[in-house]
C-alpha cells in the first residue's frame, strides 16, 4: 500500500514513456490513468492508516548512496505531513490524468504526455515521502524537470521553449541555496536524515557558522530554495509563462502540487524553522509581501491562465506567511484546501478554453454562460472557495490563516495580516472580474468562435464536478482535524511547535471581529467587481486611463521581468557570447585546430628536408655527426 | 676448442655456399628450392644457437651469451619471415632468382657476426658482411631504375658511414689501445682516461651504426631506399638488419663504452627525440604506403632508443622488447603490403587499401590489428611495447622524452588510424590479386603474436630480462 502509493505513478509513466509507441495512444491513456487511479487508492488508504489510525510508518527501499560514512537510505515516510501530501497528490492527479484524456485528445504524442505527467507525480510522491534532504531533493529536482517537460511539451512553440527554460533556470537558482542548506545541514548535523537530525536539534542550538547562528543560516537557505520552487517574491517570474503548457499541467503542476513544495519543506523542517525565529521573520514578510504583490497584478492581467497563476502566488504567499508565524498545520491546510479549488479554476479555464477554440484572452470572451453551464456552475465554486465565502473550503483555510497572523502578536506578524486582508479583497475582486468578463456581458468572440462554444466530454466533467465538491466541503470535513480540536492527535507530532509558540491555542482567543473580516472583505470585493463590470463596465476603462502609471505598472508585472532581463539575462547572455566566441572558438578549438595545423607545417617540412639527392644527404650525416662531437666534447669536459 | 661456440654462423655460412653450388650447377630455375633450403639453414641455425653455451672464442674476438642468443634468434625469424614473404613476390615479379634468398642468408650471417661481435673488428666484418649483402638486394630489380637508384644511394652513404665507422673505430684503438670491448672498458675504467679523441672515436662510431638503424640525422637514405626497393626486400631492411644493428649498438654502448655514459646518454636522447618527432611528422604527408612505413621505422627506433638513452636495466630490457614486438608488427605490416597486387601489377598508395574491408576483410582485420598496435592501443603487443620504454623513461627522470614520446605517439596515431579509415570507410578500389599461403601464414603468426602477447608476456620479458643480464653484469 504504502509503496504502492509511490511507485504505481512511476510504472504507469515507464509503461506510456518506453512502450506507448506499441501500446497506442488509448491504451497508454489509460493505462496510466488506472495506475493512478491505483495509486490513488492506495494513497487514500494510507492517509486513513496513519492519519486517521495514527499509524505513522518508514519504509526503507534501498541503500541510496553509502560512501565513507555518508549513508542514505531510500525510505518512505509516512507520517500524517506526508500522508496528507500522498494522499491530496495522488488523487489530484487522477483527476487530471483523467480530465487530461479529453483535453489533450487532439493531441499527437499524448503517450509522451501522460508518460510526463505520471513521471512528475512520482517525483511529486518521492518527495513528500523522503526520509532524508537528500531524497527529498532527488524528487525536488524530479518534480523541476518534468515541469520543464511539460512547460516545453508543445516544443514546436518558441514562447513554451523559453518558459520551460525560464522556469528551470529560475528554480536552478533556488537549488542552489536548498543545496547550500543541504550541505550546511550536513556539516551541522553530521546526517541529513530527518529523524537523527531532529532528534540532535538541542545539541545544535548553539553551532555558529561565519558567526550567525547555523540553524537560522540553515533557515533561510532553505527558505530561498523554497521561494523558488513556489515562486515567491523575487523568484516568482517564472510561474505566470509556466502557463505556456497545456491546461491540466498548470493546474497539477503550477497550482496544486509542485509550486506547494516549498510550503511542505518548510512544514517538513518545522523543528529547525521553530528554533530559527529570524528565518520565520524573513518567510512571514516574504510571504506576506507576495500575497499582496502577486494579488495586485491579478487585477489587471487579460490572458485567463495567468491571471489564476498570480492568485496561485498570491495564495502561496499566504501559506508562507501561515508557516512564518508558526502555524504549520495551517499552512498545510491551506496547502491541502487550495489544491482542490485551485486545481478545479484551472480545469475550469481549461473546460473554457477548450470551449473556446484555445482562446486565453478574457477581453475575448463573454457571454457564454449558458453554453457551457456546468462550467460556469464549477467556476462559481471554484471563486467561491478562493475568495474565502463562508463554507467553502477557502474560508476556513484562509480565516485560520489571517487569525493566526493576527494572534502572532508580532510586528511582522500584523504586516502579514494586514497585507493578506488586502489580498483577500483584492483576490474577490479579480476571481469575479474574470468570471464576469469571461462568462457574462455580450459575446466579444468572433461568431465562428461562439459557434463552436460548447460543453467538454465527460473525461473533463467528472473531475471538475469531483472537484467541485472538494472545493466545496474539503474544508468543512477537515478543519477540526487539522487546525480544529483534533489537531494533536492529528498530526501526530508530524509537525512540530516549539515550547513557547502557542499559535495553536491562541488563534482561537482572537478578537470577534478578526475571523468575520475576510468574509466582510472578500463579500466586498466580489460586490466591488460587480460594480465595476457588470452595472458600470465603463469605469475601469477610466480608471485604467486616469491611473495610467498605476495601470501599466500593474500589468507590467511591476516591471519584474524587464529588471531581470536587464540586471541578469542580458549580461549573462553577452558574458556567455564572449565565452562562445573567444573562449569556446578561438582558445578551446583554437588549441585543437592550432595543434592540427602546426602537424602539417611540421610534415610540409620535414617533407621538404627530403630532396632525393645523395649530396645533401651525406652533407646532414655529416652535420649530425659534428653536432653530436661538439655535444659530446661538450658533455666530456663537463 | 673454441670454433664450436660459432657453430651457428658456421652453418649457416656453409650451407649457403653448398646452396650456391646447388643453385648454379642445375639447369633449372631454382629459386624455391634454394629458397627453401634458406629456410632450413636458418632454421638449423637457429636451433643451434638456443643450443649454443656461454663463452669467448678467437682470443676474445667473438662473445656467445644470453644477450648475443636472443639478438640471434630475432635476427634469425626476421630473416626467415623476411624470405618467406619475398618468395611469391619474387616469382610474380620476374625476379625469382635463386641469389635472392642467398644474399638474404649471407647478411643474416654478418648480423649473427654483429650480434656475437666482442671487438670493433669483429664488428666491422660482420657489419660490411650484411651491408653488401643488402646493397645488392636493395638494386635486385636491377632493370627498374628507381630500384637501381635505390640500391646506388643505399651503398654511396652506407660507405660514407662505414668510413665513418672506421675512423672512429681506428681513433678509438688510438687512443684506448686496443680493439677488443673487453680491454677497452678496462682501459676506460677511470674516468680522467676518457680523453678527446676517444670520445670522438665513440661518436663516430655511434654515428656509423645510427646509419644502419636509420636513426635521425642519418636516417635520410631510409625514404627513398624503402621506396624504390622491391617491397619484400624493404620488408627485410625493416626486420633484421634493424635488429642486429640496435642489438650490436647496445652491445658497443653499454659493454665498453658503459663508463662513458653520461656522455653518449645525451646523443641518445637526441637522436631518439628527434626520430620520434621527424618519424611521426613526416609520415603524415605520404601516400606511398612503403614511405610511410619508411618513417613509421623511424619513429620506432626513436622509441626503441628511448630504452638505450635512459640507459637502466629495466629500459634496455624494454629496448629489447620493443625491437622484438616491432619486428612481429613490421612484418606482419608489410605481408599486407606486398599482397597489394592488382591485376599482376604492384600497387603501393595508401588509397589502393581503400575498401579493403570489403574485399578481404580477414587481411583488413589484420591490418587493422598491426596499426592499432603501431600506434601504441591497448590491448594490442604495441601498447606494451610502449609501456615497456616509457615507463623506465619516467622512472629515471627522463620526462622530456617521455612526453615527447606521448605526443608523437598521438602524431603517429593519425596515420596509422587513417590507413584503417581508408580499409574500412573508403569506397573500395577493386579486390587485390588472391593472396599466397606464405603470405597468410606470415600474417597469421605475427598477427597472433601481435594479439596475444597480452596473455602471454612472460617468455619475452623472461628472455630480455636475463640477456641484458648477461652484458651489465
Amino acid at each position: 500500500m504504502f509503496v504502492g502509493a509511490v511507485f504505481f505513478p512511476l510504472l504507469g509513466a515507464t509503461l506510456a514513456g518506453f512502450f506507448g509507441r506499441w501500446l497506442g495512444d488509448r491504451a497508454s491513456q489509460w493505462v496510466t490513468v488506472l495506475c493512478m487511479a491505483l495509486a490513488a487508492v492506495c494513497g487514500t488508504s494510507a492517509f486513513i492508516q496513519v492519519a486517521l489510525g495514527h499509524a505513522p510508518a518508514v519504509i526503507e527501499i534501498v541503500t541510496f548512496i553509502d560512501v565513507a560514512g555518508f549513508e542514505v537510505n531510500w525510505a518512505l515516510r509516512y507520517d500524517t505531513l506526508s500522508v496528507v501530501m500522498v494522499a491530496m497528490v495522488t488523487f489530484i492527479s487522477t483527476l487530471i490524468h483523467l480530465y487530461s484524456v479529453g483535453y489533450m485528445s487532439h493531441d499527437q504524442t499524448t503517450p509522451r504526455f501522460f508518460a510526463y505527467l505520471s513521471l512528475f507525480t512520482f517525483m511529486m510522491l518521492m518527495l513528500v515521502t523522503a526520509d532524508n534532504l537528500v531524497q527529498l531533493f532527488f524528487g525536488w529536482e524530479g518534480v523541476g524537470l518534468a515541469s520543464y517537460l511539460l512547460i516545453g511539451y508543445w516544443y514546436e512553440k518558441e514562447s513554451a521553449n523559453r518558459a520551460a527554460m525560464k522556469a528551470f533556470i529560475v528554480n536552478r537558482v533556488g537549488d542552489v541555496f536548498f543545496m547550500l542548506g543541504l550541505a550546511l545541514t550536513y556539516w551541522t548535523f553530521g546526517t541529513i536524515e530527518f529523524a537523527t537530525m531532529f532528534a540532535s536539534i538541542d545539541q545544535h542550538l548553539g553551532d555558529t557558522i561565519l558567526g550567525m547562528r547555523s540553524l537560522e543560516v540553515i533557515g533561510v537557505l532553505l527558505f530561498l530554495g523554497a521561494c523558488g520552487k513556489s515562486a515567491q517574491l523575487g523568484l516568482h517570474t517564472w510561474l505566470p509563462d509556466a502557463m505556456e503548457g497545456p491546461t491540466p499541467v498548470s493546474a497539477l503542476i503550477h497550482a496544486a502540487t509542485m509550486v506547494t513544495a516549498g510550503v511542505f519543506l518548510v512544514a517538513r523542517m518545522s523543528p529547525i524553522f521553530e528554533q530559527a525565529p529570524v528565518a520565520l521573520t524573513i518567510v512571514t514578510i516574504v510571504g506576506a509581501s507576495t500575497a499582496l504583490f502577486a494579488a495586485t497584478i491579478g487585477c489587471v492581467q487579460n490572458d485567463i491562465k495567468r491571471i489564476i497563476a498570480y492568485s496561485t502566488c498570491s495564495q502561496l504567499g499566504y501559506m508562507f506567511f501561515a508557516a512564518g508565524v508558526g502555524a504549520y498545520q495551517g499552512a498545510i491546510f491551506h496547502l491541502f484546501t487550495h489544491a482542490f479549488f485551485k486545481a478545479l479554476l484551472f480545469l475550469g479555464a481549461g473546460s473554457v478554453i477548450h470551449a473556446m477554440s484555445d482562446e486565453q484572452d478574457i477581453r475575448k470572451m463573454g457571454g457564454i454562460w449558458k453554453k457551457i453551464p456546468a462550467t460556469y456552475a464549477v467556476m462559481w465554486v471554484g471563486s467561491l472557495a478562493l475568495a474565502g465565502v463562508p463554507f467553502f473550503a477557502g474560508y476556513y483555510s484562509k480565516d485560520f490563516v489571517l487569525e493566526a497572523a493576527y494572534a502572532s502578536h508580532s510586528v511582522a506578524g500584523m504586516y502579514a495580516f494586514i497585507c493578506g486582508c488586502i489580498a483577500a479583497f483584492l483576490t474577490a475582486f479579480y476571481s469575479w472580474r474574470l468570471i464576469i468578463l469571461t462568462f457574462h456581458g455580450a459575446p466579444r468572440a468572433d461568431h465562428h468562435t461562439m459557434e463552436h462554444v460548447h460543453e467538454s466530454p465527460w473525461t473533463m466533467l467528472v473531475p471538475l464536478v469531483l472537484l467541485a465538491i472538494g472545493a466545496m466541503a474539503a474544508g468543512a470535513i477537515f478543519v477540526e482535524f487539522f487546525v480544529g480540536h483534533e489537531w494533536e492527535a492529528f498530526w501526530n507530532g508530524a509537525i512540530v511547535n516549539g515550547a513557547a509558540n502557542h499559535i495553536m491555542h491562541d488563534v482561537h482567543e482572537v478578537p470577534g471581529w478578526v475571523p468575520l473580516a475576510p468574509t466582510v472583505i472578500g463579500i466586498a470585493g466580489i460586490a466591488l467587481a460587480y460594480a465595476l463590470y457588470m452595472l458600470a463596465p465603463q469605469i475601469p476603462g477610466q480608471l485604467a486611463a486616469r491611473f495610467h502609471g498605476v495601470y501599466l505598472f500593474l500589468l507590467n508585472k511591476w516591471y519584474f521581468d524587464e529588471l531581470y532581463d536587464r540586471i541578469f539575462v542580458r549580461p549573462a547572455r553577452r558574458l556567455a557570447y564572449t565565452l562562445w566566441k573567444v573562449g569556446d572558438a578561438r582558445i578551446i578549438d583554437g588549441m585543437p585546430n592550432g595543434a592540427a595545423s602546426l602537424v602539417l607545417e611540421g610534415t610540409r617540412g620535414a617533407v621538404r628536408i627530403q630532396s632525393g639527392r645523395v649530396a645533401s644527404y651525406a652533407f646532414s650525416m655529416i652535420i649530425g655527426l659534428v653536432a653530436f662531437i661538439t655535444i659530446f666534447l661538450l658533455g666530456a669536459t663537463r | 676448442m673454441t670454433w664450436t661456440l660459432i657453430l651457428p654462423e658456421l652453418v649457416l655460412a656453409l650451407g649457403g655456399l653448398g646452396l650456391l653450388v646447388a643453385g648454379v650447377v642445375p639447369k633449372r630455375v631454382m629459386h624455391f628450392p634454394i629458397a627453401m633450403g634458406t629456410l632450413a639453414a636458418l632454421l638449423a641455425a637457429a636451433a643451434l644457437t638456443i643450443a649454443q653455451p656461454d663463452g669467448v672464442a678467437f682470443s676474445g674476438l667473438y662473445v656467445a651469451d644470453a644477450f648475443s642468443r636472443f639478438g640471434k634468434l630475432l635476427v634469425l625469424a626476421g630473416a626467415a619471415l623476411g624470405i618467406i614473404l619475398a618468395i611469391d613476390f619474387n616469382e610474380r615479379s620476374g625476379l625469382a632468382r635463386f641469389e635472392f634468398p642467398l644474399l638474404l642468408l649471407f647478411a643474416t650471417v654478418g648480423m649473427m657476426v654483429m650480434v656475437s661481435a666482442n671487438d670493433l673488428m669483429t664488428l666491422y666484418v660482420g657489419l660490411e658482411l650484411m651491408s653488401l649483402a643488402l646493397y645488392v638486394v636493395a638494386a635486385f630489380d636491377r632493370d627498374n631504375e628507381r630500384s637501381a637508384e635505390a640500391g646506388l644511394k643505399y651503398f654511396v652513404l652506407g660507405a660514407l658511414a662505414s668510413g665513418l665507422l672506421l675512423y672512429g673505430a681506428s681513433l678509438v684503438y688510438g687512443f684506448a689501445g686496443s680493439t677488443n670491448f673487453d680491454q677497452i672498458a678496462r682501459a676506460l675504467s677511470t674516468p680522467e682516461s676518457a680523453s678527446t679523441g676517444l670520445v670522438v672515436g665513440v661518436v663516430f662510431v655511434v654515428a656509423g651504426l645510427c646509419f644502419k638503424i636509420s636513426a635521425v640525422p642519418f636516417h635520410m637514405w631510409t625514404p627513398d631506399v624503402y621506396e624504390g626497393a622491391p617491397t619484400p626486400v624493404t620488408a627485410f631492411f625493416a626486420g633484421a638488419p634493424k635488429i642486429a644493428a640496435v642489438v650490436l649498438l647496445v652491445r658497443v654502448l653499454a659493454g665498453p663504452f658503459g663508463e662513458l655514459a653520461a656522455q653518449w646518454q645525451q646523443v641518445i636522447v637526441l637522436v631518439s627525440a628527434l626520430s620520434m618527432i621527424l618519424g611521426a611528422f613526416a609520415a603524415i604527408g605520404q601516400t606511398n604506403v612503403k614511405r610511410l612505413m619508411a618513417y613509421s621505422s623511424i619513429a620506432n627506433i626513436g622509441y626503441a632508443l628511448m630504452g638505450l638513452a635512459v640507459a637502466t636495466d629495466a629500459g634496455l630490457r624494454g629496448l629489447l622488447i620493443y625491437m622484438a614486438i616491432y619486428l612481429a608488427m613490421t612484418l606482419g605490416s608489410f605481408a599486407v603490403l606486398i599482397s597489394m597486387r592488382r591485376d599482376g601489377r604492384a600497387v603501393e598508395r595508401i588509397e589502393d587499401l581503400a575498401g579493403l574491408g570489403r574485399t578481404d576483410p580477414m587481411m583488413a582485420l589484420w591490418m587493422a590489428i598491426f596499426m592499432f598496435s603501431m600506434a601504441g592501443v591497448p590491448p594490442m603487443a604495441g601498447f606494451f611495447s610502449k609501456l615497456y620504454v616509457f615507463l623506465p623513461a619516467v622512472e629515471a627522470g627522463f620526462w622530456e622524452l617521455a612526453i615527447i614520446g606521448v605526443l608523437t605517439s598521438v602524431v603517429g596515431a593519425y596515420y596509422y588510424l587513417r590507413i584503417v579509415k581508408v580499409m574500412y570507410f573508403d569506397a573500395s578500389a577493386g579486390a587485390f590479386d588472391a593472396r599466397p599461403m606464405g603470405l597468410s601464414l606470415v600474417l597469421n603468426v605475427t598477427g597472433m603474436f601481435t594479439l596475444l602477447f597480452i596473455l602471454f608476456p612472460a617468455p619475452l620479458i623472461a628472455a630480455a630480462q636475463s640477456a641484458i643480464a648477461s652484458i651489465l653484469e
